[in-house]
């Protein structure tokens, strides 16, 4: 995803002069293309995220387009008050873009998993929270974040992650999720590095005989309200899947979206999500996915298990 | 003679403006927006090249007043620069106004940062001074910081990274009043030598006297200051400047003057009603 987002980003540097990244000391060779097209619009902020967002502030108040990159915990938690402050509280135009989403960087450690920042980003008003599921997705976010006339937070995984999507989703909208697969008895929503993950559980379902439609629930603020409520409508399971806490994320936005709506459906709400605690041990990211439950195998489990289980109200 | 000519009886009105202004509207913060009159005054009068009709040109000089906690200060010069009416000052803390107890964002004209947590204003002035070189633009970015203000961390951040890019175009002011909310700045942190963490971050440092509306204008108007690089200048100042029962008294961050001190203020300032 990462080279992805490099590489969309040097095009659109050289397509809309307003595009400026600032990265906090990271990304080795990755924008070697970028500052050679744009040098005087490349700035390696070094070990300093504070500034860096600030800045981004300071630059998108004069009309640019700033980009700040760095790995998820850095970039979002370390900065929360300059994002608060500066950029959401003066509604400007910085997209923010975090690498290494949810468990990506698994073997670096609890300092560098990213359990907790859509929780703080999509408390934020105004903030857009963007979590594309595949590369394609990164490159159709990164262009609407830089045309969005406000923040916009993309929470990108790291490298080598399955491709979903055939080419670059014309039809990509921020809030507006994308079906991957029709199904007529679950709906499986995926946001973000999940989503290829979600889509081997709809295969382990089908094989026995539970037909899952799949979403790339790419944004979860603001939420695709339309989506949701044909899903709960029509669906008797409906199920959140996320690289993050399940307290304050996607299955939590969901689920706050749901309680306000008594009347939408009977549908049964399962979230499958990382719990409330730390990974002390070594391990990456795919030993780290299983000991927070973040497998196909148990994506399945829960649904069939929400199927298999009587309504209440029966 | 134009009031503007007369940078000392500028100061003083706004002084006493000031001491009204937290009276009516139980505004606290008195002691730290009396301190860093001057270096409005200087800087709005002598040094910036902003005008109210053109608040929006993009070529416009910044200021940010990054201790927020002295609104007052800057609406009041704001409010006598003309960019706001005078009257519209009065509104200030009451509900609904344009005018909160520190700056919103794009409330008023020529107000270019919401501030009022500390430490954010120089990253952001980094940022539009950045902004200037990528645009081709040769606008200079002011901010004005108070001396507990460094104390955060990000304020060494955006030094370093300003000493770095050498932004020649950019200056700090800091509001050296020796005090902060709870006691002297000092003895809560090693704030001292600040001239010579600004130099030792790469930056051209000057210490000047706070209050000697000459000495300001001379620096603050002498912007590149032919270094190569950004611009700090150390500006010993007394909290409360101006009403001596205010003066170096640190309860003045929090108390709200009586009528009969207004008065007394008043009078200490030579603006006696006629």
């Amino acid at each position: 995803m990462r080279n992805a987002f490099a590489d969309e980003l040097t095009k659109l540097a050289g397509e809309d002069e307003r595009v400026i990244l600032l990265s906090g000391d990271i990304g080795n060779r990755l924008f070697d293309r970028f500052r050679e097209l744009v040098p005087d619009r490349f700035l390696n902020c070094g070990v300093a995220e504070q500034n860096m967002t600030g800045m981004a502030a300071g630059l998108a108040m004069c009309g640019l387009r700033p980009v700040t990159y760095t790995i998820t915990p850095f970039v979002t938690t370390r900065c929360l008050e300059q994002i608060r402050v500066d950029v959401c509280y003066h509604e400007l135009p910085v997209t923010i873009v975090a690498v290494g989403a949810g468990l990506s960087y698994a073997s670096l450690g609890v300092t560098h998993h990213a359990n907790e920042d859509i929780a703080f980003l999509r408390a934020l008003p105004g903030m857009s929270v963007v979590c594309p599921g595949d590369a394609h997705e990164v490159r159709a976010a990164l262009r609407a974040a830089v045309s969005h006339d406000g923040p916009v937070y993309i929470r990108i995984g790291k490298k080598n992650e399955p491709l979903v999507h055939e080419g670059v989703p014309e039809e990509f909208r921020i809030g507006t999720a994308i079906s991957v697969r029709e199904g007529t008895d679950v709906t499986l929503l995926a946001t973000g590095t999940v989503l290829p993950m979600v889509l081997e559980a709809g295969d382990l379902l089908a094989a026995e005989g539970i037909s899952a439609r799949v979403v790339s629930f790419h944004t979860v603020k603001p939420l695709d309200e339309e989506l949701l409520a044909d899903a709960f409508g029509s669906h008797k399971v409906v199920a959140t899947v996320e690289e993050h806490s399940l307290i304050g994320g996607f299955g939590s936005a969901v689920a706050e979206w749901l309680a306000d709506r008594p009347r939408v459906s009977g549908a049964q709400l399962v979230r499958v999500g990382v719990g409330d605690w730390y990974l002390h041990e070594a391990g990456g990211q795919s030993y780290a996915r299983e000991r927070y439950g973040l497998t196909a195998e148990n994506i399945a489990t829960r649904v069939r298990a929400a199927v298999l289980e009587p309504a209440v109200s029966d | 003679m134009s009031e503007g000519n007369d940078l000392a009886a500028v100061a003083a009105r706004m002084r006493g403006t000031l001491v009204e202004l937290s009276q009516l509207r139980s505004t606290a913060h008195l002691g730290g927006c009396l301190s860093c009159v001057d270096i409005l005054v200087a800087l709005y009068w002598r040094a910036l090249n902003v005008s109210p009709e053109r608040a929006g040109d993009p070529g416009r000089d910044r200021l940010i007043l990054s201790k927020g906690h002295a609104a007052m200060s800057i609406y009041a010069s704001l409010a006598m620069r003309g960019f706001i009416d005078e009257d519209e000052l009065w509104t200030m803390h009451t509900p609904g106004s344009r005018l909160p107890e520190q700056p919103s964002p794009g409330s008023i004209p020529g107000l270019e940062a919401a501030t009022g947590s500390l430490g954010h204003g120089l990253p952001i002035g980094v940022g539009q001074a950045i902004a200037a070189r990528v645009q081709r633009h040769d606008y200079r970015v002011f901010v004005v910081m108070s001396d507990g203000e460094c104390e955060e961390g990000s304020v060494w951040e955006a030094a370093m990274f300003a000493g770095a890019r050498k932004l020649e175009r950019l200056m700090v002011v800091v509001d050296y009043n020796k005090w902060q909310a709870t006691g002297r700045s000092q003895e809560i942190m090693a704030l001292d030598p600040l001239a010579d963490k600004f130099e030792a971050f790469g930056w051209s440092a000057y210490r000047v006297d706070g209050h000697d509306l000459d000495a300001l204008v001379e620096v603050v108007t002498n912007l590149p200051d032919g270094s190569g690089k950004p611009v700090a200048v150390i500006a010993d100042t007394v909290k409360g400047k101006g009403v001596s029962f205010m003066e170096d008294d640190n309860n003045w961050h929090y108390r709200i003057p009586t009528e009969d001190e207004v008065a007394a203020a008043h009078r200490e300032l030579g603006l006696v009603p006629s």
